[in-house]
């Protein structure tokens, strides 16, 4: 029952988003074009790693605000890696991005796990502590194209049947999570944990360790993202996607993922940051000015909230009466 | 002299269960009343009723003769009637004279709280009751006993003219006490009505006046405290007729299973030892806040004991955390069911397979068709009816939720299991049910250990009962031991029955 109405809900923002492009293309008719629309797609990939990882920390009741400064910082590092040693291969380069991600958030992991410290403090403070420590190890300086090899630069853009390898790696990140989320016994445990931690607890799940391991999926997320970003742009400095890590939970939220923790699915936080990826990309096309756009996507956010909040409420009162009538 | 509260025929159903059954309850002004029951005999829905927190279904509530209704809190203090809770409602971070006029403090100028006369006034309060508390400290500096007393300053505040004090000598220890009774002293002879709820026997013969009994949220008897012996009011409180029926057990209990030794804790509980066999139902009585739960809570590793053995078919198992319980054989069903026991936003099969999982899946990867066939398996042993398995538990009714979460610890295949309060607050019929399937279990060779606080189950399920008074063993009973009255007494710290 409740995938049938995870599945409406999904298909109700499934449905807005084609709305969307089909209202835009009134307007500007080549927006609907393959070409563009995987444009569209290779654009939001990022948007779409990062809010994989936020939705697996947001379903443990647990947030992570430092998902840009990870971000920004393994881009930091591998792009320093690749000027210093251009020989470096790309495989080594996502290892070590993967690698570096996972660490960092096994810091964040550690502080909400060990000391118990509440984890939008813990986040709040590593996202400051992270673009600082981007500062130190850079001295406030650019690294540019110029200075980067061009392997390096040209994974993310390598295109396989028409679309990058950047949002390649993204839908292989959506099938891979949805498996981790929704078939092991640790995608099982990150819902229980944000469902009822007390009842985890005598289910012999630790609660801590189950939310240190979400901070872990969702560090490695940001580092991989880190290097495509770095690359793509073909730049890094310390304030790389700042604020992105509000468009990161602004896309789950949007794709229902309860902030309360426990209800969401991978499935809904990548149609969130499309939804997203689509007003970003088709308001500067049809004309309307940044400033609109902000107020816009903020519109987007607090609508899918309502409608989300409102869909869940009168959804589960029918689902009552039915179960009540079979029983 | 005429009461100044009369309850008549007040009746209050909540769905499923009658809460209260036209009981009756007088007040006096200048007089004691205790009020006397078990856990569940209606005294906290009286109390919440004469708070403005419940509205009664029927019957009248009179205030110095004159009908009444307390719609909400504010009408109940209007009316003079006040209450000290169990547990103490209060905020650390403001100060004590905040926490006596919250909600109430004298205004100056511009609707201002002025904060001169709040501090006087909560000075005069905790004068008047013998309490040297600077009513400027923030409350969270005060120990536990002073913070009672500006929970009472805070119920004076207001010019009560019934006070109700709900288990107030729970939290104190035996000095507080005695300082307690003296403010009791000092508020009959200011002439307030008291009703005074209380587990306590000895606490009822020293400072009552008068008693109402009730049981099963039905009024039993009144009267003079003076022309009542312990041994009546302990009979009032249980002699009921047997209209439950429980399932005949004539299995044998086979090789002990579990034994533990010298369980201790700090604060809830004492040199805990016993033995348990396999197919036995042992049975944890004792008035609430025993130390039952928590005993049961460090059995399972979820609080550590500071010392203590647990020997499973004779070995020496050390247990840190429910998982090692799980392992172990061991398996809990808490008495909370929304908070501990399921996860409401998942569906059945899944709260069903939870700690199953690892049994479950091949290669890291769940496998679906086996939880289906799992969650089939256990939910139909229990007679689960439910439009799919499909469906988010939080949508089951309270008997069918407490099925999945007994139905999720079976499928682990234990060797122990614990039940906490398992009948507390489901319909007859799903208790019968679970009676029945405990019995089943019992007979299947599964140890079983029931904290339940209902006589008539402890008596009709068990083969032997611990009953625990204050974090300590009080008693073992078995066989022609178990009756309702040395349960009672036992519970209660009574030694023997005075007449």
């Amino acid at each position: 029952m409740i995938k049938r109405l995870a599945t409406t809900r999904e298909a109700m923002l499934l449905a807005a988003i084609v709305v969307l492009i089909a209202l835009i293309s009134t307007r500007f008719g080549d927006f609907a074009t393959p070409r563009n629309l995987a444009n569209v797609f290779n654009d939001t990939a990022p948007l779409i790693l990062l809010a994989i990882g936020q939705m697996i920390v947001i379903l443990t009741k647990c947030i992570d605000l430092s998902v840009a400064a990870t971000l920004a910082l393994t881009g930091m590092v591998v792009a320093m890696l690749n000027t210093a040693a251009p020989g470096v291969p790309v495989a080594v380069i996502l290892l070590i991005a993967v690698a570096l991600g996972a660490a960092l958030g096994a810091v964040n992991g550690f502080f909400v796990w060990k000391l118990s410290i509440p984890p939008i403090v813990v986040t709040l403070g590593t996202m400051t502590i992270f673009r600082g420590i981007i500062f130190l190890i850079s001295d406030g300086a650019w690294v540019n194209a110029h200075e980067m090899s061009a392997a390096f630069k040209g994974f993310p853009r390598h295109v396989i049947l028409g679309l990058p390898m950047l949002g390649w790696i993204a839908i292989l990140a959506v099938v891979l999570f949805h498996v981790v989320t929704t078939r092991t016994p640790l995608g099982r445990a990150f819902f229980a944990v944000g469902g009822n931690p007390h009842a985890s607890v005598y289910t012999g799940i630790d609660v801590g360790r189950t939310q240190f391991w979400a901070y872990v999926i969702s560090g490695a997320l940001a580092g991989l993202t880190g290097y495509l970003w770095v690359a793509r742009y073909a730049v890094a400095y310390v304030d790389i996607a700042g604020g992105f890590e509000l468009d990161v939970v602004a896309a789950c939220v949007i794709g229902g993922v309860s902030i309360a923790g426990g209800s969401g699915s991978v499935i809904g936080a990548l149609l969130g940051a499309l939804f997203l990826g689509v007003i970003k990309n088709a308001l500067p096309v049809i004309n309307i000015s940044p400033f609109w756009q902000l107020a816009i996507s903020g519109s987007a956010i607090i609508i899918a909230i309502a409608l989300n909040a409102r869909a869940s409420r009168v959804k589960g009162r029918v689902i009552l009466k039915r179960a009540e009538h079979a029983a | 002299m005429p009461p100044v509260l009369a309850l008549d025929g007040v009746t209050k159903t909540f769905p499923g269960v009658r809460a209260l059954s036209e009981v009756s309850l007088n007040l006096y002004p200048g007089e004691v009343t205790a009020l006397v029951g078990e856990n569940g005999a209606g005294k906290s829905t009286v109390v919440k009723i004469l708070t403005g927190i419940y509205q009664p279904d029927g019957g009248t509530i009179r205030v110095d003769g004159a009908a009444a209704r307390f719609p909400t809190a504010q009408d109940a203090a209007a009316a003079g009637i006040t209450a000290i809770h169990q547990e103490t409602v209060l905020f650390d971070e403001l100060s004590v004279a905040e926490n006596i006029f919250l909600g109430h403090a004298p205004r100056g100028r511009f609707g201002l709280i002025d904060t001169a006369r709040m501090m006087s006034a909560a000075r005069d309060i905790l004068h008047g009751i013998g309490a040297e508390i600077d009513p400027s400290v923030r409350l969270r500096d005060l120990g536990i006993a002073n913070k009672h007393l500006v929970a009472i300053a805070r119920a004076l505040s207001i010019d009560a003219r019934v006070v109700i004090m709900d288990e107030p000598t729970a939290a104190l220890s035996h000095k507080e006490i005695e300082e307690l009774y003296e403010l009791v002293e000092k508020l009959k002879g200011q002439g307030k009505a008291i009703l005074f709820i209380s587990h306590k026997f000895d606490e009822i013969f020293r400072i009552a006046d008068r008693y109402t009994v009730f049981r099963d949220g039905q009024f039993v008897g009144a009267g003079r405290i003076a022309e009542v012996s312990e041994g009546d009011l302990v009979k009032m409180m249980v002699g009921r007729p047997v209209d439950q029926i429980f399932p005949s057990r004539s299995h044998q209990a086979g090789d002990e299973v579990l034994q533990v030794v010298g369980y201790c804790h700090p604060t809830e509980f004492d040199d805990i030892g016993f033995t348990l066999r396999k197919g036995e139902i042992l049975g944890f009585y004792g008035l609430v806040g025993a130390g039952r739960s928590e005993f049961m809570q460090a059995l399972f590793g979820i609080t550590e004991p500071s010392k203590g053995v647990t020997k499973i078919d004779g070995k020496v198992r050390v247990i840190r955390s429910p998982a090692d319980a799980v392992a172990n054989g061991i398996v809990y069903v808490p008495e909370d069911r929304g908070k501990q026991g399921a996860i409401t936003a998942l569906p059945i099969f899944q709260n069903v397979t939870l700690p199953s999982l690892s049994r479950l899946s091949r290669a890291g990867f769940l496998r679906l068709a086996e939880e289906f066939r799992l969650a089939r398996d256990y939910t139909g042993r229990l007679d689960l009816r439910a439009a799919s398995l499909d469906t988010p538990v939080g949508n089951l009714s309270g008997g069918n939720q407490q099925k999945v979460v007994i139905a999720k610890w079976l499928a682990t295949q234990p060797k122990i299991i614990i039940l906490d309060e398992p009948t507390k607050g489901i319909d007859i019929g799903s208790k019968a049910a679970v009676h029945d399937f405990m019995a089943e279990l019992a007979a299947q060779g599964l140890a079983v250990i029931m904290v339940s606080s209902e006589i008539p189950e402890v008596l009709g399920m068990s083969d032997r009962v611990i009953v625990m008074r204050e974090g300590r063993i009080a008693a073992e009973l078995s066989g022609a031991g178990m009756t309702p009255e040395t349960l009672v007494r036992h519970a209660a710290g009574i030694s023997e029955v005075r007449r």
